[in-house]
């Protein structure tokens, strides 16, 4: 088990560093300068100042390693475009408003995929099977900022139930965070029902039905339990899903969290801020896929059983 | 019960034969492919995608319209008899603009899906078929590269090298084939160990005789499969990239362009602005997973869903 | 002896895409206190289904007993509401399956696996539950048995997995333990121990065994009557001595020459049984081994053939017994 830690350790380590070398050769290839507008270049003496500001006029191989540096001490870089801000003033004040909008995305999603799923499973093949499959069809196939447009134009506009925009009251987060966790609440649905049904054939439910238990703890005990351990792998695609799928809903309802300054350091091409915030995603997401995996290896007595014959 | 005695005497056997195999010998492909048929959905699938491609090739002969003459008389009309999915803001025909989209979104969707196919293929089957300390770097490299946000780099690559159809299939194919290559490499990796490619060895079957006849139609199936969803994931990654504004750049129009320029105007009740793309896109979504689905089920029998 | 066990006349079916497989056709047997009943016959024969029946296990909404009875202590088991029936399964009638590796819960402790029929049904605390767990391993032979508790199905061998489902069953102390291919999963040498754990379990708690085999070889190791079935039907009845030593029904005698033998010349060629099974979508009119038996007779085109008494215990359904057959196969009927 710990030499299993270790080594996803150590290749989570490797493919940060691939990452962020990959981020930062990617953002200097880029062809002229960060500081040009629409074409028009600043007066030479600004630009010369700003570029030796942002230490852009040493040689690349000293800004990687000056860039590596402060990486490690969390230091993600300035802004260039809403200077003197720097990328770490952006995301301590917008990380909080997405983490809370990704966090009861996926916690609706979680629940939902998760009860639709077992009640499709339990009741194979009946309308309730269908209608859920149907769902979750849809949640596969609908882009999500469809999904937002149309809540938007129903809950909001025609019904007035919740805000169409911008952030506060817990009204705010119900719109944006259930058109956020649709996509992956059918994802959910989808494998929860597939491992249902699959583990109700298997014949340690024959077993249980065997000692006389009632049904109820059959499907508790030893159904569920073993067809949702499976659903924690998915948490790591699921949040890294949620993630990119903030961009649009942050940006379509004006939510002030990280996914709206990424957008808009995209339109704006903000060279820094761009980079900074790939860096800062990439390492949230291959942490918790990380912690997924070692949580999983925790709490499924058969991940050893694998390990020896896989 | 009165049985007569004259019965008593040896069985005459002739018309009966305990073991007689009546059903028809099937090869893998025609197994598959009846299978595939008895999948009532599926077909529908399939029978969508032929005639979205179709209309794409040609859809533009359907409309006297071109998808880019602008019409500033006959802006955001309502669908009509005259403009069948209405007109958007520069009085373009929608109908018009609809099948060039398809053309572009399923463009990038076949290029992408194919050049993942070329490479991950290369790549899987390589790693699969030596083994050994070449399977293990390939890998390693694999699992490193499958730890990176895919949409991510797709974005770094697109702001790097500007946006465009040719920039848009090689950002997404730079990340696409990973998944390939993994299904193909453990297939292969299956297979080589399977009882019956060590049968053919031992009865000396050569190297390519292995390949071809054992290895290549095993794998197949699972490459197809693996295709059918590649296309789709390709078709949603450019509405995506569309929205953040990575897309294609005017005159060339996308569904997913077409679907977030939509966005803004549904306020305005200009519904089908957004209505059809994002209509199309689901649709076309919808077909490709359902046929994945359907010719994995197909292809692999044992596995029930 | 009395009655524990009397199965009359059970037909069980299933429902499928292409109509109704009529998997046992009017099975009929009785087992006594303490005896092992060994049924046996080819694969799909229902022998299984005859067994799942008895613990009411069948697939719900396909299979259905569509006519018989199942008394157990007299009462009709096909008739008992499902409740009650939950009471009896694993406390009175208990069930092992073929293979411990995909029998048992793998993310469940093995304890608590042997554990909850016991808190299920004899309404003990934990600590009592515990100590009755740790008794029942050691009476199956698993060393360390309070370490072993804690531990799952993987950390176990082969042989070891199919003790504790052994343990799991007995648990309650039932007094029917239906065993369904209990050693076909496994080694010869564990066979051989599993088969005599069967044999010292019984004699200590005088449990009544079913066992479901295709392995004549462990029928007479453990068995004192033997049914032999075919195509839903049991072909014939008898104790062990009967069936192997007198056997009369060609499919009897079929399955005993096929079985490689050490006290036959070695050059004696094996027997095997031509051909294969009817399909049960439409059982034949007549006997349903007519088309592999090499005396067939016309009247079993058409005809069931009855069943026939030699003796008490010894039953046979086959046309050869019929008088009027010994003229065409005078040796057969007498031998």
């Amino acid at each position: 088990m710990l030499s299993f830690v270790l080594k996803r350790f150590i290749s989570m380590l490797i493919t940060l560093w691939v990452i962020v070398t990959v981020t930062f050769f990617l953002m200097h290839a880029v062809p002229g300068s960060p500081f040009e507008r629409e074409g028009k270049a600043l007066n030479p003496t600004v630009e010369k100042n700003l570029m030796a500001l942002y230490n852009l006029d040493k040689p690349l191989a000293v800004q990687y390693v000056s860039y590596l540096k402060s990486l490690v001490q969390f230091e993600l870089g300035p802004s260039i475009i809403r200077s003197p801000e720097t990328v770490n003033d952006m995301i301590g004040r917008s990380f909080p408003v997405s983490a809370k909008l990704g966090f009861f995305s996926l916690l609706f999603s979680v629940i939902a995929g998760i009860a639709l799923g077992v009640v499709a499973a339990l009741r194979h093949n009946k309308l309730i099977d269908y209608v859920a499959t149907i769902i979750s069809v849809i949640g596969i196939a609908v882009p999500n900022f469809v999904v937002a447009a149309l809540l938007i134009k129903y809950f909001a506009v025609e019904w007035k139930l919740f805000p169409a925009a911008t952030w506060g009251t817990w009204k705010h987060i119900v719109l944006p965070a259930l058109a956020l966790s649709f996509g992956p609440m059918a994802i959910i649905a989808r494998f929860t029902r597939a491992n249902m049904l699959d583990v109700l054939t298997q014949e340690y439910i024959e077993t249980a039905k065997a000692k006389g238990l009632h049904p109820a703890v059959v499907i508790l005990k030893h159904a569920l339990r073993n067809s949702l351990l499976p659903v924690i792998t998915l948490l790591g695609s699921l949040i890294a899903n949620v993630l990119t799928g903030s961009f649009v809903i942050e940006k379509i309802f004006a939510i002030p969290g990280m996914g709206k300054y990424f957008v808009d350091s995209i339109y704006n091409r903000d060279y820094t801020v761009i980079m900074g915030t790939t860096v800062f995603y990439s390492t949230l997401l291959i942490i918790l896929m990380f912690l997924v995996d070692i949580v999983y290896g925790i709490i499924d007595p058969r991940i050893k059983l694998y390990k020896k014959e896989g | 019960m009165a049985v007569s005695n004259d019965l008593f005497v040896p069985m005459n056997k002739e018309n009966m034969h305990a073991d007689t195999i009546v059903r028809p010998r099937l090869s893998y492909w025609q197994g598959a492919w009846l299978r595939l048929r008895q999948n009532k959905l599926a077909i529908a699938a399939l029978v969508i995608i032929v005639l979205m491609a179709l209309l794409a090739i040609f859809g533009s002969v359907l409309t006297p319209y071109s998808y880019s003459e602008q019409s500033l008389l006959q802006k955001n009309q309502p669908p009509s008899a005259e403009h069948w999915f209405g007109t958007d803001d520069l009085g373009r025909d929608m109908f018009a603009r609809i099948w060039y989209g398809a053309k572009i979104s399923l463009f990038i969707g076949l290029m992408a899906a194919l050049i993942d196919l070329c490479i991950g293929v290369i790549y899987g089957g390589i790693s699969g078929y030596f083994g050994g300390k070449v399977d293990n770097v390939m890998m390693r490299i694999v699992d490193i590269l499958y730890g990176i946000p895919y949409l991510l780099m797709v974005i770094l690559l697109m702001v790097v090298m500007g946006s465009g159809l040719t920039t848009i299939i090689v950002a997404l194919s730079a990340t696409g084939w990973i998944g390939m290559a993994r299904t193909v490499r453990a297939q292969v990796l299956q297979l080589k160990t399977s009882e019956y490619v060590l049968a053919a060895r031992t009865m000396g079957a050569k190297v390519p005789y292995i390949i071809r006849k054992h290895l290549l139609p095993n794998t197949l199936g699972i490459i197809i499969v693996q295709v059918t969803f590649s296309v789709p994931s390709a078709i949603f990654a450019e509405a995506f990239l569309s929205f953040l504004g990575l897309g294609v750049q005017p005159p060339l129009a996308s569904w997913g362009v077409m679907a977030n320029d939509g966005i803004p105007v549904i306020l305005s009740g200009h519904w089908w602005r957004l209505f059809y793309p994002a209509f199309f896109i689901s649709i076309t979504m919808l077909a490709f997973n359902i046929l994945g689905d359907g010719l994995r089920d197909a292809f692999d029998p044992r596995q029930r869903r | 002896m009395e009655k524990l066990l009397q199965v009359e006349d059970l037909h069980v079916s299933f429902k499928t895409h292409g109509g109704e497989v009529k998997a046992v056709r009017g099975v009929s047997f009785s087992l006594e206190k303490g005896e092992t009943l060994a049924i046996v016959g080819e694969s799909g024969c229902g022998k299984s289904v005859t067994a799942r029946s008895i613990m009411r296990l069948i697939p719900e909404h396909v299979g259905k007993i569509t006519k018989g009875k199942i008394l157990f202590n007299g009462t009709d088991l096909v008739t008992l509401p499902e409740k009650e029936m939950r009471g009896l399964r694993g406390s009175q009638i208990s069930m092992i399956f073929q293979d411990a590796m995909t029998s048992l819960n793998p993310t469940i402790s093995i304890g608590e696996q042997i554990m909850e029929g016991i808190v299920r049904h004899q309404k003990l605390s934990r600590a009592e539950a515990k100590a009755q767990a740790l008794e029942m391993l050691q009476l199956v032979g698993i060393a360390n048995p309070e370490r072993r508790l804690k531990q799952y199905l993987h950390e176990f061998s082969g042989g070891m997995r199919q003790r504790i489902m052994i343990a799991i069953a007995l648990v309650c102390k039932p007094s029917i333990l239906i065993a369904d291919e209990p050693t076909t999963a496994l080694d010869v040498t564990i066979q051989a121990q599993i088969i005599d754990l069967f044999k010292t379990i019984q004699q200590k708690t005088g449990v009544s065994i079913v066992i479901i085999t295709h392995d004549l070889g462990v029928v007479a190791k453990i068995a004192n009557k033997v049914n032999v079935m075919y195509a839903g039907q049991v072909v014939e009845a008898g104790t062990v001595r009967e069936i192997f030593y007198q056997p009369q029904h060609p499919y009897t005698k079929g399955l005993l020459e096929s079985m490689p033998r050490l006290d036959l010349d070695r050059d004696t060629p094996l027997a095997p049984i031509p051909g294969s099974p009817p399909d049960l979508f439409a059982p034949p009119a007549g006997c349903a081994f007519a088309a592999r038996c090499q005396y067939a007779l016309e009247v079993c085109r058409n005809h069931q053939p009855a069943y026939s008494s030699l003796g008490t215990t010894h039953q046979v359904a086959c046309w050869l017994q019929d008088p009027r057959a010994q003229t065409v196969y005078p040796l057969q009927a007498a031998k």
